[in-house]
């Protein structure tokens, strides 16, 4: 292999074979460009981003299980992205979330050919989390339906209606669902955010608690007291959680 | 609200009354106990109070409409009214006229209007009868106006839900993502991309052709479909399998056009794109004791976020369905662990069934 032009390694996502076909032959004409993989379906395309390290990745939006949004929010924002879709209301969403280019299929060779130079000039760049950028790039007034965490290449996915209670711990935090704890990397504050607030309570500067599983809340020393869950999970109340606590209890009398 | 309260309205209403002032000052002026000046003065300003009284017509009007009051009460009302106000409309003379004859050239006023005041009650009774027959002229003109407004209304209703189930056929995505295909495919296989414009050339043709007629036979819905799932089956491969099962006696039947392709783009959209090893969508159809069944079946992932969000296709064929056959048809949705099902169920028309 010649050493004279940098090689880049791209990663092709799409469900559709056919649209993965136009790609691959969007890029035979670059042969600069190396195909490291590609994959049908989100978990495959986690997977292969841990294998492979590329440096650009063609990402479809729509996909079964986990959406291109989920995808990069699982494998961190230093690769560069262009999203591919027949979809044109998730542009301003791609933006957000700082994907490179936006193509829309059919996908022609000029248009792509401009994505592709704005890639190479990315390439190396390094971009903010992925998850906070994920939460703000969430249409508003729409919360999460579904949390998805990545614990090494093994991606899980959590409906919220599963999740018992979120714990802070540094940077990232741990999900409490089914008696399982995953880790994922976000702050609790942006969590919180994308959470329905009728639904989820922030009882404690490091909790978040899902209030159907709250069975009691008892007393515990001066002034805080303490959630006991329905799995008898004990979590520590604080003095403003408990008064958000009672307000939406209230509410749901 | 007063009907004659706006301002075209009420300025006519005013003008209607001139010519009868000036009759009225006509008879009694010619009768030649009243001067011309003095009936002139006198009832000038008395018609322009009772021009204002006489509005009030428009309550007992309303209040007994002419079709569904019975002719006694109508004119009891009526004339009970009328006898009344001109009770008033003479009081309101004798009023003005004694005002009036503080001024020297009104001076014998009030002499003179005395053998005029039985002529005056009967102007007084008139006048309001005319005033109330006006008010039914001005009524029947409402009522029929709101009602056509209202015919508008729902006609312009059902036509825009029409128009929207039949501009939501064509889903833009679905061709942006089949041109996208037969990009693909120019270059791997042009016989097949060829094959995929002209079945998406058939499809578009189809589509619109039907959006013009009122009902079709089941058979040419369901070619349509053979149509749809032939180009979904090239964008999905191996992940759509399609299952049929149509009664052949069923294919003459009349529905809606486009009834079941929302459905069927519906279990492709929200069944079959969201199963990364794809699924199956079954059609079927039967005609049993004058009934149509019709079912679109399709798997789909429970753990999908936009299952729930296939409303729209969902809901327009819900309404044709209703505008159409009213409480004589229904739908049917199920959704079981990994599988949905929508049932519909209509009156089975023939060719010769009134449309």
């Amino acid at each position: 292999m010649s050493s004279t032009k940098k090689q880049f390694g791209a990663l092709i996502v799409d469900d559709e074979d056919l649209a993965r076909v136009v790609i691959r032959e969007l890029l035979s004409t670059h042969p600069e460009i190396e195909i490291l993989a590609e994959c049908g379906n989100g978990f495959e395309a986690v997977k292969a981003v841990a294998e492979h390290k590329p440096d650009l990745i063609f990402l479809d939006v729509q996909m079964p299980k986990l959406t291109g949004f989920d995808v990069l929010e699982l494998i961190g924002a230093e690769v560069p992205v262009i999203f591919v879709t027949a979809y044109d209301q998730y542009a301003m969403r791609a933006f957000d979330v700082h994907a490179v280019d936006y193509l829309l299929k059919p996908v022609g060779r000029e248009r792509f050919e401009a994505a592709l130079e704005r890639a190479k000039g990315r390439v190396g760049e390094k971009m903010p989390a992925a998850a906070e950028l994920a939460a703000a790039a969430r249409a508003p007034q729409q919360f999460l339906e579904r949390l998805v965490v990545k614990d090494g290449t093994k991606v899980t996915l959590i409906p919220v209606a599963k999740l018992d209670y979120a714990e802070a711990q540094d940077d990232y935090v741990a999900l409490a669902s089914q008696g399982k704890k995953h880790l994922k990397q976000q702050t609790i504050a942006g969590l919180e955010a994308c959470l329905d607030p009728s639904a989820f309570v922030r009882i404690h500067r490091s909790y978040i608690v899902n209030l159907e599983r709250v069975a009691r809340i008892e007393p515990y020393g001066k002034d805080s007291r303490l959630a006991i869950l329905a799995d008898g999970t004990r979590l520590p109340v604080s003095k403003a959680g408990y008064a958000r606590l009672k307000s939406l209890l209230d509410e749901r009398k | 609200m007063h009907p004659l309260l706006t301002r075209s309205r009420f300025g006519i209403y005013l003008l209607a009354w001139i010519p009868l002032v000036a009759i009225l000052i006509y008879v009694l002026g010619a009768s030649g106990k009243m001067g011309w000046a003095e009936s002139a003065g006198l009832l000038f300003p008395l018609c322009g109070i009772y021009a204002a009284v006489c509005l009030s017509a428009w309550y007992p009007v309303k209040s007994a409409p002419l079709e569904t009051t019975s002719v006694p009460v109508l004119l009891s009302t009526h004339l009970l009214a009328a006898a009344v106000l001109s009770l008033l409309w003479i009081q309101l003379a004798k009023g003005l006229a004694y005002v009036l004859s503080r001024a020297p050239e009104f001076a014998k006023i009030q002499e003179h209007l005395a053998p005029q005041l039985p002529i005056l009650f009967g102007a007084g009774f008139l006048l309001y009868l005319l005033s109330v027959s006006y008010h039914y002229v001005i009524f029947s003109l409402e009522a029929s106006r709101e009602a056509e407004a209202r015919m508008m209304e729902t006609n312009v209703l059902a036509r825009e839900a029409e128009l929207k189930a039949l501009k939501a056929q064509v889903n833009p995505h679905f061709l942006f993502n089949s041109l996208n295909s037969i990009s693909a495919l120019t270059s791997v296989d042009p016989a097949k991309a060829r094959e995929m414009c002209i079945l998406l050339a058939d499809f578009l043709r189809m589509t619109l052709g039907l959006g013009e007629k009122n009902v079709i036979p089941l058979a040419e819905e369901l070619s349509l479909l053979d149509r749809f799932l032939a180009i979904e089956k090239v964008r999905f491969g191996a992940r759509l399998t399609v299952e049929e099962n149509i009664q052949e006696e069923s294919r003459a039947l009349l529905v809606p056009p486009l009834v079941l392709q929302p459905l069927v783009e519906n279990a492709v959209v929200h069944g079959i794109a969201n199963l990364p090893e794809g699924g199956g969508i079954k059609l079927s159809s039967l005609a049993q004791d004058g009934r149509l069944f019709l079912t679109v079946e399709n798997s789909f992932d429970p753990e999908s976020t936009t299952t729930r969000r296939n409303g729209m296709g969902l809901v327009n064929v819900r309404r044709r369905l209703e505008g159409r056959y009213g409480s004589e048809a229904s739908i049917k949705v199920n959704a079981e662990e990994d599988h949905f099902r929508v049932e519909l169920s209509l009156p089975a028309e023939t060719g010769d069934a009134p449309k």
